[in-house]
């Protein structure tokens, strides 16, 4: 429980998969996803829409099975395993309830099948999110439905969690709450998490790793701190930005007149930082979210080369 | 607050290294827990530990088990002398450079330092440094 706490590292591995492909009929969905994702860390699941993130989810839930390779979650086999349903917990876009399931039934099950349950907590964040237990799951709106498995997800304290786009339709003020709650219970009890994500941007400083997906294939799985200051804009006179430039990976390159922006992917060193420097050049870290989307934008010969940056 | 060039644990070290700098945090005295600091800054527990601990190594902060961490004695003066040592390199180096570019020379620099720490010390407004190097 003190693991996080005392800055150590992770302890094992809490979800390990090895080769894992997907094919529905002739469409290939997942292929070759080699992933570990160690325990009690936080990490972000990344990538476009039809990457393959939530098919990926779903097999490290067990709702589904690889078509190649296998998937190991706690040590066991997610698939149709009894053993790990209240140490798992999936905040997944769309829940199925009876059709008479209120809001304090959905609360009540999830207290049945986990076992860490934290009924004070789920209390407290149903009044944050001013949900209305009384009324059937199927009446929510779509904010409220988000909302629901986010107290859940964070109550069930189970040992590993995962949220995929657990925000859809809930609005600023309502996210905070939610990645202020997270950030409480992981420091709290630390907890295997993994969160499938568009909004990079507001998760960036709570991600440890971060694994990126891309037409079903793992692009990027590297430490989040590593991502971030792996690229970097360089800004100024065209020549100077060009010679400065030169010998390195290009990502980008916009033109205006006599200036030039180049994005590179690259760590400097204090010395070529004083030599942009002395070139008239501004140097300006490129965000976490950036650099997913120059990776997952480029087009594929230009990725394979981007792939080696971080690691 | 947290710029994204840098590991953000580093970044955290930095800024609780600067509390200790300017006394906020006193020597011996306790420092914020991991998880306050991670709900106040809005920062993985995690990637907070991480920063702290490089303190404890750097002896900047020391861990009184079961208590939390404290400040280290002689703690302020160690960082002080290190954040000279970079001072020249992070922001005189820099001064110059846009000094040069505007036409300042030495001389100027030195007329408009003293200005800036006068004005600093007796109205200690930016706006009145701002119109002195006019």
């Amino acid at each position: 429980m003190t693991g996080a706490a005392d800055g150590t590292a992770a302890s094992g591995p809490a979800i390990v998969a090895h080769g894992v492909g997907r094919t529905y009929g002739s469409t290939t969905v997942l292929e070759d996803v080699d992933l570990t994702f160690e325990e009690g860390r936080v990490h972000g699941l990344l990538g476009r829409n039809g990457a393959g993130k939530t098919t990926l989810l779903r097999l490290l839930t067990g709702l589904d099975r690889p078509s190649t390779g296998r998937v190991r979650v706690l040590g066991g086999d997610p698939f149709e395993n009894e053993g790990l349903a209240g140490r798992v917990c999936f905040v997944k876009e769309s829940v199925v309830y009876p059709e008479t399931f209120r809001v304090r039934h959905a609360l009540r099950a999830a207290a049945l099948v986990f076992p860490r349950w934290d009924a004070d907590r789920a209390a407290e964040l149903l009044d944050a999110f001013a949900l209305p237990t009384d009324r059937t799951v199927k009446k929510l709106s779509r904010g409220m439905t988000s909302a629901l498995g986010v107290v859940i997800g964070l109550a069930s304290r189970a040992e590993v969690t995962l949220f995929d786009e657990p925000y859809l339709g809930l609005d600023a003020t309502a996210r905070q709450l939610f990645y202020d709650a997270l950030l409480e219970e992981i420091g709290e009890l630390p907890r295997t998490v993994v969160l499938s994500t568009h909004l990079i941007d507001e998760v960036d400083h709570l991600l440890e790793r971060v694994v990126v997906l891309d037409h079903g294939r793992v692009l990027l799985d590297a430490e989040a701190d590593e991502v971030r200051g792996s690229a970097l804009e360089v800004v100024g006179a065209s020549g100077a930005v060009d010679a400065f430039v030169a010998d390195r990976r290009l990502l980008r390159r916009e033109a205006l007149g006599p200036l030039a922006r180049a994005t590179v992917a690259a760590r400097l060193t204090a010395d070529e930082r004083r030599r942009a420097e002395g070139l008239g050049l501004d140097l300006s870290p490129v965000p976490l979210q950036q650099v997913v989307v120059s990776l997952t934008g480029a087009r594929s010969a230009d990725v394979r080369t981007l792939e080696e940056v971080p690691s | 607050m947290i710029d994204e060039g840098r590991p953000i644990f580093a970044q955290i070290a930095e800024r609780i290294a600067g509390d200790v700098l300017d006394g906020t945090l006193p020597e011996e005295g306790q420092v914020p827990s991991t998880t306050e600091l991670s709900a106040f800054y809005r920062i993985n527990p995690a990637t907070v530990a991480k920063g702290m601990a490089e303190l404890v190594a750097q002896g900047v902060l020391y861990k009184r088990r079961g208590i939390g961490m404290f400040v280290s004695t002689g703690a302020r003066a160690r960082l002080q002398e290190q954040r000279r040592a970079a001072f020249v390199d992070e922001y005189v180096a820099p001064l110059v450079r846009e000094a040069h570019r505007l036409g300042l020379g030495p001389d100027d620099l030195a007329r408009l330092l003293a200005e800036v720490s006068g004005a600093g010390a007796a109205a200690g407004g930016p706006g009145r440094a701002a119109g002195g190097a006019r």
